[in-house]
């Protein structure tokens, strides 16, 4: 047991929140840095938190490994992290991703020139939603092989049916005056479908794409527990759980903390650009 | 169920107007799913049947195309053999080991791994699904009440502290884009290793993924009432309890209920989930995995679907929960 961590944790703590609260009772609590620097500020004083708890209770790394030790074993093996990361994001999860969002897209597309689809679809898909999917994994597995073709396959399925649902409702979502505006312009299915109702969607749509790319990083990385080549940041997060290596293992998670939340970002970065329109992408205040 | 109001004729009763909504609420969902249950027994044919000609030339029956062996058929386009070798059809929907089991053979087996075993009094032996899906569902129901209860708390601390609301929600919101299911593993081993074992590593796992939606969507549901509402009570000279109380908690239910559903499901794939790694012998999960191990496909497909019913109950428990109690508040209709 070693005091003097314990101590200066706690003391970093306090210190930590004094800030904060001061930051946030201050007149400049509203602006854009105090809001950045409040969450950061409160991440990091955990991380100390932790790293000194760690130290000072002397925690075997089996365990739970300090923060420094992750950080230092993420340092020593970015060549294996960037492989695992290729093989489970790029090629896993983003492939499958991809072809779930336009399966999904054309899908509901033919759905819904049928009213009476429509209503069949729905239901079932929003069940399908809420079911635990990801258990298909270890059928899907056996049927495409261990390498990534099988977690494209999974992360598909996965995909689909958020999007198809929201990609159904938003197609949905103009209301009549609006059709019947483009039925006066004498608009063709098509004219009114590229002119009106896609763009009209395209926030429900985003919607979707954004559940589905945390859906797609799950899909990937569960599928790889049940067989995988000897790379993938599943595989390296089973296998070193094993062996106890547990630095490696928050290594690859903070690996796909980091893709996750990139991802979504990315997603919702291409959202403002598409739907600049819509009033929840205006500037706040 | 508009059209239906508009087209039924004006002296239709109430009771004629209930049947035809529902009817034409349900029927198009029941052609949806048989068009689903048709596809699947028409890709069992050609799924399996490799294994049904393997096995019929194995009989001593010619198969087409003659002359050519097992190891040539593995190459051959699978739809092709399917229409080549009509007679061997019905061989695909009753293998022992099918790649794609018949709907009928998953239903025969979730039969004889729960009907059949009540039955014969033995509901809850390990040959039981009902008792797999009774340690799934222990796991997922002890970790949901775990997560909503700390859920529902973190959103009262962040709708009421403005340093918590600063530090903390920025946190919680990126949590969800975060596969937080991929420490599964650790948390299991981790545990195990410090002597906690059994049900609590897996109810961690399933509150840890139930804990950020229900906080979420409680924090939205608390603030979901708007100025005037809350200058009505500044005007009553309510106190901040009895704000909470009076209003926020009320107006948070819809909230509440639809955070609960998300939680649940996520609950339910973190207990499936929490079962696979450590080679556990018990719950639903354990089942999905020696099926994978012992090529045991029909087994896998029981406990995916017995899952999947699972998860529709416990939403549907919540549902229900939900349209009792908004009916009660006065909600809905």
């Amino acid at each position: 047991m070693n005091e003097g961590w314990i101590v200066g944790a706690l003391a970093a703590l306090l210190a930590a929140s004094y800030v904060n609260i001061q930051v946030a009772n201050s007149e400049g609590r509203d602006q854009a840095i105090s809001r950045f620097f409040v969450p950061v500020l409160f991440g990091i004083s955990l991380l100390v938190l932790w790293q000194g708890i760690v130290r000072g209770f002397n925690v075997p790394g089996v365990i739970l490994p300090a923060p420094s030790d992750i950080w230092a074993r993420f340092l020593a093996s970015t060549s294996i992290l960037w492989q695992d990361f290729v093989q489970t994001f790029v090629k896993g999860a983003l492939s499958g991703y991809v072809m779930g969002a336009f399966a999904a897209f054309a899908t509901a597309l033919l759905v819904d020139r049928s009213d009476f689809l429509r209503r069949g679809i729905l239901p079932v898909g929003n069940f399908m939603a809420a079911l635990p999917i990801v258990g298909i994994a270890p059928i899907l597995v056996m049927w495409f092989g261990f390498d990534w073709q099988s977690k494209a396959a999974v992360v598909v399925v996965m995909v689909f049916f958020p999007i198809l649902v929201n990609t159904v409702e938003g197609l949905r979502a103009t209301d009549m005056m609006q059709r019947d505006l483009m039925q006066t312009y004498a608009a063709s299915y098509w004219q009114s479908l590229l002119k009106l109702r896609l763009p009209a969607a395209m926030p429900f749509i985003f919607n979707g794409l954004k559940v589905a790319t945390t859906l797609a990083l799950i899909g990937a990385i569960v599928a790889e527990f049940f067989g995988s080549p000897i790379r993938g940041m599943g595989f390296r997060i089973s296998t070193e759980v094993g062996r106890l290596a547990l630095d490696m293992v928050w290594a690859e998670i903070l690996v796909a903390a980091i893709a996750g939340s990139a991802f979504y970002g990315a997603v919702a970065l291409l959202e403002s650009f598409v739907t600049f329109w819509h009033p929840s992408q205006r500037r706040s205040r | 169920m508009t059209d239906a109001t508009m087209t039924a004729p004006a002296r239709s009763t109430g009771f004629g107007r209930a049947v035809r909504g529902t009817w034409n609420a349900v029927f198009p969902v029941v052609v949806v799913v048989s068009v689903i249950f048709a596809i699947w027994y028409a890709a069992c044919v050609p799924m399996n049947i490799k294994a049904a000609l393997d096995q019929a030339e194995r009989d001593g029956v010619i198969v087409n195309p003659a002359g050519a062996t097992a190891r040539d058929r593995r190459d051959m386009s699978a739809i092709g053999l399917a229409f080549k070798n009509p007679e061997q059809a019905g061989d695909t929907f009753v293998q022992e080991r099918p790649r794609l089991p018949a709907p009928h053979q998953v239903a025969r087996e979730l039969w004889k791994t729960t009907g059949d075993m009540v039955l014969r009094g033995k509901a809850f032996s390990k040959r039981s699904l009902l008792y797999h899906a009774w340690v799934t569902l222990s796991a997922t129901v002890l970790g949901f009440a775990m997560g909503t209860v700390g859920g529902v708390a973190l959103a009262v601390g962040i709708v009421h502290s403005r340093v918590m609301n600063m530090s903390v929600m920025p946190w919680a919101i990126a949590s969800q884009t975060i596969p937080i299911l991929a420490i599964a593993p650790m948390i299991i081993v981790v545990l195990n290793s410090i002597g906690i074992t059994g049900l609590i590593p897996k109810a961690m796992i399933s509150a840890y993924l139930s804990f950020f939606p229900v906080t979420v969507g409680m924090v939205k549901g608390l603030r979901s009432p708007d100025g005037m509402q809350l200058d009505l009570l500044k005007t009553y000279s309510a106190s901040q309890g009895e704000t909470f109380w009076k209003l926020r908690l009320p107006s948070s239910m819809p909230y509440f209920f639809t955070s609960m559903k998300i939680g649940m499901a996520a609950s339910l794939v973190g207990a499936i989930v929490g079962e696979m790694p450590t080679g556990a012998v018990a719950g639903l999960g354990a089942r999905l995995l020696a099926g994978s191990y012992y090529g045991q496909t029909i087994q896998i497909w029981a406990a995916l679907f017995s899952a999947a019913i699972l998860a529709a109950v416990l939403v549907g428990v919540i549902g229900a929960l939900q349209r009792m109690t908004l009916k009660k508040m006065g909600m809905v209709r």
